[in-house]
């Protein structure tokens, strides 16, 4: 099994890639620190990996992916398995006072991935065989005053997301929206911790789970699913006065 | 979500602060705060070495990585953070097995060196921290020490044992031990006095690498100290049961007992029963690692059994010459306090020496308590086997210790002002300060690269 990993150093991805370790896979591991992309790259091949590479880069430059996306080829001898884990969590308040900050944010949580995903799609579609999980979240089912910058660009992934499904499904090309809900990573560091919260090593054997099953939407843990449908029944004229 | 407590749930504590660390190279901004330091990665300590009260903990559970592996030597080094859990089931199907291991598999690497812990095959393979070969200690200066037997080893013999207190153990590198197969074989059987506890633990201490008793802590007269003896080995070349071990079903306390489930009547009729079902002559079985060595780890969140209230472990050391007497006092005395143990376990201690400067095992007998918190009358109880304890030249082990006086402790541990030296400045815990309440406490050596 041949993996592609889009922000190997995340908490979430690292969890979700023991397992593939220890069933001996390949991985490409793309991510910006070079030294802890070295440390995840050391403890897959402890757990069992077959060959793993390391491949610094920042995901934020376009002009790369054709590239990275070659190289991953090359180097993996064709791909079975996309996983794209990276985001940043926005800073709404920053946002909202600067323009060249939301398109940043914006850039960084969903056309990046959309531009990784365009290519990545044709690929797929041509070897008639694969699985690209993304990791969207649960701020993309509705916006909301409190994140809906960071809520945009995880709606609109999740909405790129829906259309490649349906285009990939004749393809034979599983295509997974993992919809995390609060998560205890070093991206809500600056977040009150809750009972909401779930840990890592949670979701990523949830996406495991996933990938292994073949699922399409998955929200993590499970429960979200019933929250969201909540909130988003709530009617526009009583949710626009809300502070949920 | 954690709140940071330690396992016994006594007494409840609130860090000022946590601050997570997911990566061994980050830097921690030790000076950006007046506020003392402690790591703390699975909270399995049971009373308050692994808590800091209006101070930061340093959350070190992330750093779970593995760095390598060598399955021909058995050499292994990962971070601090990694579980003996997850060591074991990378390496067992391997044919290698963790050197020591304690009655829980959900301890950190860095908390067993922290403690240098101890298990079943103490008197064959001393402590946990006879295995460690070298370990990186991160201190507040910022610098990072490579520690071994060869290279900073006053470090090195300071950090083992060494409560957390001399820095944050960011990785380390152990010697593994080879094994079979994941089998034990085991034989248990039943003794009916303190005096056929010490017959059967000097036969079987030279054959069994595993060795430990169960006693009924209700029983008394000449039943005192009446048990269950368990011994066991890995399996060898040879034995290997024809299924793989299944695993376990798992049952969860989601919260804490509404009411402590233990009390007089429940324990004393859970021993009688436990006692009697088991064989009065031993017969090998074959029983999963997972089995024989953490029988509690099936329920998870085992400690909420106590309720919220919590409970105390006392686990003290007799000293070998005066062993029967002393155990033979402790077990009278908490047979007439009428305040049941849930758990009563005795072992011999072997003469092998840890590394450790603060280590708790020495040769003699170890017995281990646990008391639901009642109470002035459970800490009085546990003040009155101090003083059996400290009149024998034992010690009581700071890994389970909610409340042992700065006298008792500085009785037990001699060497605790040469070990204090090392100490790092910014680094504390509640026991810490507890047991040097009353005490000149040497100045801490500035340490140099």
């Amino acid at each position: 099994m041949k993996l592609l990993i889009l922000g190997a150093t995340s908490a979430i991805a690292q969890e979700a890639l023991k397992p593939f370790a220890k069933e001996r896979a390949d991985f490409f591991l793309v991510a910006r620190d070079k030294v802890k992309l070295a440390a995840v790259a050391g403890d897959l091949r402890t757990r069992g990996a077959g060959k793993v590479e390391e491949y610094p880069a920042d995901l934020n430059n376009l002009s790369i992916h054709q590239n990275l996306i070659d190289t991953a080829l090359a180097n993996l001898n064709g791909i079975d398995i996309i996983l794209i884990a990276y985001g940043t969590l926005s800073n709404q308040e920053a946002c909202q006072g600067s323009v060249d900050e939301t398109l940043r944010e914006f850039t960084t949580n969903c056309l990046s991935i959309i531009s990784l995903l365009t290519r990545l799609a044709n690929y797929c579609e041509q070897q008639r065989h694969g699985c690209i999980a993304v990791i969207s979240s649960v701020a993309g089912d509705r916006g909301r005053k409190s994140n809906y910058v960071y809520g945009t660009a995880k709606g609109a992934l999740s909405i790129f997301l829906q259309g490649l499904r349906n285009r990939l499904m004749n393809a034979n090309v599983q295509v997974i929206t993992v919809k995390p809900g609060f998560v205890n990573t070093p991206m809500t560091k600056g977040l009150q911790k809750n009972a909401l919260f779930a840990e890592p090593e949670f979701v990523g054997k949830k996406i495991y789970q996933a990938i292994k099953k073949r699922q399409d939407i998955v929200y993590v843990p499970g429960f979200w699913r019933l929250i969201m449908f909540g909130i988003r029944c709530i009617p526009e004229r009583i949710f626009k006065s809300r502070s949920l | 979500m954690n709140n940071y407590q330690s396992w016994g749930q006594y007494p409840r504590s609130t860090p000022q602060t946590v601050l997570p660390m997911h990566w061994s190279n980050d830097s921690v901004p030790f000076s950006s705060s007046d506020r003392t330091f402690l790591p703390y990665a699975c909270g399995r300590s049971y009373g308050d070495s692994c808590l800091n009260n209006d101070g930061t903990l340093l959350d070190v559970r992330s750093l779970r990585r593995f760095i390598s592996f060598d399955d021909h030597t058995g050499v292994l080094r990962c971070e601090s953070g990694v579980t003996i859990s997850e060591i074991l089931h990378l390496v067992v199907e391997k044919g290698w097995f963790i050197p020591v291991t304690p009655g829980t598999q959900f301890v950190s690497v860095g908390g067993a060196i922290a403690n240098d812990i101890h298990g079943k095959n103490h008197h064959q393979a001393g402590t946990f921290g006879r295995h460690v070969r070298s370990f990186e200690l991160l201190r507040s200066s910022g610098e990072r020490f490579m520690c071994s037997r060869q290279q900073n080893s006053d470090l090195f013999c300071a950090t083992i044992g060494g409560l957390g207190l001399t820095g944050i153990i960011t990785w380390a590198e152990i010697q593994l031990k080879p094994v079979f197969g994941p089998w034990i074989a085991t034989q248990r059987c039943r003794f009916s006095n303190l005096n056929d506890f010490f017959d059967l633990s000097a036969q079987a201490d030279q054959a069994f690498e595993y060795t430990v008793a169960w006693i009924d802590c209700f029983s008394k007269g000449s039943a005192l100290g009446r048990g269950i003896f368990i011994r066991g080995n890995h399996q060898n070349a040879t034995q290997c049961p024809s299924a793989p071990p299944k695993s376990r079903t798992k049952f969860t306390m989601p919260l804490n007992s509404p009411f402590a489930l233990f009390n007089s009547t429940t324990l004393k009729l859970f021993n009688y029963a436990y006692y009697y079902n088991s064989p009065k002559k031993a017969s090998i079985s074959f029983e999963p690692y997972d089995r024989f060595f953490y029988p509690l780890d099936s329920i998870q969140h085992a400690n909420r059994l106590y309720g919220s209230k919590g409970f105390l472990q006392y686990q003290c050391v007799i000293p070998r010459q005066d062993q029967e007497e002393g155990i033979q006092a402790l077990l009278s005395h908490i047979q007439r306090s009428k305040q049941g143990s849930s758990l009563a376990v005795l072992k011999q201690f072997g003469s092998i020496a840890s590394p450790g400067i603060l280590s708790f095992p020495r040769p003699g007998t170890t017995l281990a308590l646990d008391f639901p918190y009642r109470g002035n009358r459970t800490l009085n109880l546990l003040s009155d086997l101090d003083e059996i304890v400290v009149s024998l030249g034992g010690a009581v082990y700071p890994a389970k210790d909610a409340r042992m006086s700065s006298y008792h402790f500085q009785q037990y541990f001699p060497k605790w002002k040469e070990f204090s030296r090392y100490i790092d400045k910014k680094f504390s815990s509640n026991f810490w300060r507890r047991v040097t309440e009353t005490a000149d406490v040497p100045t801490n050596i500035e340490m140099d690269q």
